[in-house]
Formats: C-alpha cells, sequence, structure tokens
C-alpha cells in the first residue's frame, strides 16, 4: 500500500511535468498542424540559459524567468523563420525542419555548453514532506512542479477561453481562411502560438532538469513520453494533454516501480504503438462529424 | 464603388477567370450569375485577396485591392461570406459573432453593433452560448451574415447565401439584403446559383459563363427577357 501511494505520487509529478510538454506539443498541432519534434530540444537549451544565469551568481527564480522569455522568444523565431517557410509545402517538409532543429539545437548545445551531465538546482528541497511521522514521496519541488504546470495550463485556458487574443488564435487555428476574412492577422497569431508553447516547453525543461541532469539529449526521453501524453489526448485538446501527461506519469510510474526503471521507456512505446493502433485519433477526441 | 479591370485568374494551368471587367455601384444590389464553374466563387476570392490574380486590377474606393492581404481587405470595409459561409463551428454563436469585429478599435461600438445583430437575427440571440456546430442551416447562414455586419461593412460580398436552404429561409435572407441595401445604403454583391431569387432583389445583373462577362443588364430586364434567361439562366 505505502508502495503503491509512493508510486502514485511520483507519477503524478511526473505526470505534470509530461502534461507541460503535451501542451506545447498540442499548441502547435492546433495552429499549424505539425508536431514539433524539437519542442524538448528548445526546453533543453532554455534550461542551459537557465543554469548560465544560475552559475552567474544569480537567484533560481530569475533564470526561470528568463529561461521562459528565452523559450517564448526562439518559439517565436523559430515559427517565423524555419516554420513559415513550410507551412503551405506538404508535412513531410515540416517534419524533416522539426526533426533539424533538434539535432542542430543538440548540436549547439553540446559544443557551448559540453556534453556532461551537470546537475541542476531545484527551487525547494527534493525530500519528502513528512505527513505525520512518516516521510512521503511528495517533495516541496514536487509540489512546486505541479503547481507550477497547474498555473500555466489555467493560464493558458483564461487566455483561449476569455480573451480577445485568445479568440482569434482560436480562430486562426481552426479555420485560418475564414479567420483572415475577418480581418485576423493569422500569421501573428501563429507566432504566438508558438511562442507561448515554447515558454510553455521551457517550464517542462527547468522542471525535469534536478531529475534527470541535464546534457544536450536530456529532453529525448521526456519527448517521447510528452508526445505519448498528447496522442493520449488526442493532440487537439488541452484537456486531454494534462489528462495524457497523468495518464502516462502514472503508468510509467507503476511499470518503473513494480518491473524496474529499465522498462519504463519501452513502457512508453508500447503504450504509443497500442494507442496508435487502437485508437489513433486519441482518447479525447470529439468523435463527431466537425463539418458538415 | 467596386471596379474590377480585365481580371486574370489561374490555377496552375486552369484559367477560371478570363478577362473579367465589371463595376459594382454603390448602394446597390448586384446579382453575379452563372453556372457551376462558371468562376463566381474565384471572382469573390480574387476581391478579397484569398486569391491572387494573374493580372488585371481590383479597385474599391481608389484604392487597389490586388496588393493587400486578406485580413487587410476588410479594414477597407469589404466583408466576404464565404462559399459554405464559413461558420466557426469550434466555437459559439458569440464568439463568431465577436470575431467579426475584433479589429475594429471601437469597444463601445463593437458592443453595439452585437447588439444590433442580435436585434436583427433573433434566433441568433436566443443560441447566444451555444457552439455554432448546433445551429441549422437557416441560423449558420444568418450567423455568417450577421458576423459580416459586426465589421460595419461598405460592401458586402456573399458567395451563394441561399446554397442547401429551404424556399422560404432563402426569401427572408433575401428581404434582408435587400431591406440591408435599401434603408443603410450597404452596397451588395450576391453570387447565385439562384437566380430568380437573386435578380428578384437585384438592381442589376452580370453573368459569368467560364470566366467571362456575357451579359450585364438591369435586373429587371435579365428576368423578363426570355431568351437571355433560357440561353444563361436556364429558367
Ligand atoms: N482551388 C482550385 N484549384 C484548381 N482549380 C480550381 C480551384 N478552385 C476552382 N477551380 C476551378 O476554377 C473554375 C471556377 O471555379 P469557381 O469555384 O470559381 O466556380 P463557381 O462559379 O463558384 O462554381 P459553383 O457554382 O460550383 O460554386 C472551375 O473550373 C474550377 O474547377
Ligand atoms: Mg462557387
Amino acid at each position: 500500500m505505502h508502495e503503491f501511494v509512493s508510486f502514485t505520487l511520483s507519477g503524478v509529478t511526473q505526470g505534470m511535468i509530461y502534461s507541460a510538454l503535451a501542451m506545447s506539443l498540442v499548441l502547435i498541432w492546433r495552429g499549424t498542424r505539425i508536431v514539433n519534434f524539437a519542442q524538448g530540444a528548445m526546453g533543453m537549451i532554455t534550461t542551459y540559459v537557465a543554469i548560465t544565469v544560475v552559475d552567474r551568481g544569480d537567484s533560481y527564480w530569475w533564470a526561470l524567468v528568463i529561461a521562459i522569455l528565452a523559450g517564448v522568444i526562439i518559439g517565436g523565431l523559430v515559427e517565423l523563420v524555419l516554420v513559415r517557410p513550410v507551412e503551405s509545402k506538404p508535412p513531410l517538409n515540416a517534419v524533416i525542419v522539426t526533426l533539424g532543429l533538434l539535432i542542430l539545437l543538440e548540436a549547439i548545445a553540446g559544443m557551448v555548453w559540453g556534453g556532461r551531465y551537470r546537475s541542476f538546482p531545484p527551487a525547494f528541497s527534493v525530500q519528502g514532506v513528512f505527513v505525520g511521522s512518516s516521510r512521503i514521496n511528495l517533495s516541496p519541488f514536487d509540489i512546486f512542479t505541479i503547481c507550477a504546470v497547474l498555473a500555466v495550463m489555467v493560464g493558458l485556458l483564461v487566455l483561449f477561453r476569455w480573451t480577445s487574443i485568445g479568440l482569434r488564435m482560436r480562430a486562426a487555428a481552426f479555420e485560418p481562411e475564414v479567420a483572415r476574412l475577418l480581418g485576423v492577422r493569422v500569421g501573428r497569431m501563429l507566432t504566438l502560438g508558438w511562442a507561448l508553447a515554447a515558454g510553455a516547453g521551457s517550464l517542462a525543461g527547468l522542471l525535469v532538469a534536478p531529475n534527470v541532469f541535464l546534457y544536450p539529449s536530456n529532453m529525448d526521453a521526456v519527448l517521447v513520453y510528452g508526445f505519448t501524453a498528447a496522442i493520449l489526448g488526442g493532440l487537439d485538446s488541452p484537456v486531454g494533454a494534462l489528462i495524457g501527461g497523468l495518464g502516462i506519469g502514472l503508468a510509467l510510474s507503476y511499470i518503473g516501480g513494480y518491473e524496474g526503471a529499465s522498462l519504463e521507456t519501452i513502457g512508453a512505446l508500447v503504450i504509443l504503438i497500442a494507442l496508435l493502433m487502437v485508437r489513433p485519433e486519441g482518447l479525447f477526441t470529439r468523435v463527431a462529424p466537425r463539418r458538415v | 464603388m467596386l471596379s474590377v479591370h480585365d481580371l486574370r485568374v489561374s490555377y496552375g494551368a486552369v484559367e477560371a477567370i478570363s478577362g473579367v471587367s465589371l463595376e459594382v455601384p454603390d448602394g446597390a444590389v448586384t446579382a453575379v450569375l452563372g453556372a457551376n464553374g462558371a468562376g463566381k466563387t474565384t471572382l469573390l476570392r480574387t476581391i478579397t485577396g484569398l486569391v491572387r490574380p494573374r493580372s488585371g486590377r481590383v479597385a474599391y474606393d481608389g484604392v487597389e485591392l490586388t496588393s493587400l492581404r486578406a485580413e487587410e481587405i476588410v479594414r477597407r470595409g469589404v466583408a466576404h461570406v464565404p462559399e459554405g459561409r464559413g461558420v466557426i463551428q469550434d466555437l459559439t454563436v458569440d464568439e463568431n459573432l465577436r470575431l467579426g469585429a475584433l479589429w475594429r478599435s471601437d469597444r463601445d461600438d463593437r458592443k453595439k453593433a452585437l447588439e444590433e445583430v442580435y436585434e436583427l437575427f433573433p434566433p441568433l440571440d436566443t443560441r447566444r452560448r451555444q457552439s455554432a456546430y448546433t445551429l441549422s442551416g437557416g441560423e449558420r447562414q444568418m450567423l455568417a451574415i450577421g458576423r459580416a455586419l459586426m465589421a460595419r461593412p461598405k460592401l458586402l460580398l456573399l458567395d451563394e447565401p441561399s446554397l442547401g436552404l429551404a424556399p422560404l429561409i432563402t426569401a427572408q435572407i433575401m428581404a434582408l439584403l435587400r431591406q440591408l441595401s435599401s434603408e443603410s445604403g450597404l452596397t451588395v454583391l450576391l453570387v447565385e446559383q439562384n437566380a430568380r431569387s437573386a435578380l428578384s432583389i437585384a438592381d442589376q445583373g452580370i453573368v459569368l459563363a467560364l470566366g467571362k462577362v456575357v451579359v450585364t443588364a438591369e435586373a429587371s430586364r435579365l428576368a423578363e427577357d426570355e431568351d437571355l434567361r433560357h440561353h444563361y439562366l436556364g429558367f
């Protein structure tokens, strides 16, 4: 029982990180119908930016702000410079662009910061908190992780549901041509979508780094988990991304906990493949026909 | 006034518009008629910047539109209700409508326009928070027209508003367009296959065939002249 609770708690914490990454993938997919394979690598780069700020002696919080801003800027630039030219081309072109970017970013990180594993400081203690007299598998940093991701999700929800910029972004994503006829500057909305997505991806990178160390390919596995979570959620649904992330986090935590950590990655792949075979449209996609 | 001069538009090797010139006088209803594939949709899409012409000019109030993007053209007072209506099904009725005016900076007037549209279309008023996905065909057409009116356009382009609607609803929509033109001075450019209903409210009729203008005439003359009707409009 104690074991089960412990695996559940760590599953939820990890799941929130996968949710954040899944959310970035969903945002980009909704806006541009592109799977951004470089999402993890972009988060890795901004985590290096954060550690550089920390190394200079500045506070964690300052590093967090800078890293997320860097993510927003990188995301916007990537859309403007690399994605815009392939947006009207066959989908494979975009796949090649984002895969190329993934490799490029990992190479740049290796050249600038070196390939060695570095520990990344957490914002809070990673020691489990006490409930009564026993220590549970939930640290202050885990609580921070959960709250930070939830805050970002709520922020995005408010932006999309209740602001006019969010309304324009949704229109640009759903019906770009109609949106243009209504005066929405669709290109700007797509840039903004990539920027926000990359901001969320940066957060995921910062939250994952204390657990897995920081090195140029440290986000590769996380991207696979986040991608699986996004597919599980239907790729189109922000709520699906949240639930998908939690689902993957829990599944991996149980697999890792009961069967051994070496099975985690394989577990995720098995879930992904099974999902793509059984329900390629994801679990949270509206099945009703959309167009008449 | 909207004036189109020697317009040519092609999709790859297919020429859809082959040298069209026409004028749409202010404050009137102009109907553009023609069979499937005549180039009616292409004409409207070129006017509002969704398709780039190969050559020719489109000027509205002296401004050349062919070099502007679609999102800028609506800011010049030209609204376009596209073929199939273009209602965004994932948004609510209210969101669809508000979207139509978001580019305008006058907040108070945006609110005012919204209430005017709800007054004009009571069925929409009772469905403000409903997803546009749940609307009937007639309600969707109301939503599409209402949304275009949110921009307070001077020129309204409509691409086959009668498509898939019952005759009674079509007649209501046509009457509404006539009323908007007569009472508020809105210029209407109405593309229709349903020549009879379009001509019943139009001042001027233009017939397109295979990407060319074949007839321009007063709507009443076009509706009465049996030869013209049989030859070009098939009724
Ligand atoms: N996206 C496109 N790509 C290639 N050809 C096209 C495209 N759109 C239209 N066409 C061609 O251009 C010509 C004119 O088409 P258009 O849609 O403008 O006609 P229309 O008068 O609106 O017809 P309908 O009454 O059926 O709507 C047709 O021959 C059509 O096949
Ligand atoms: Mg057409």
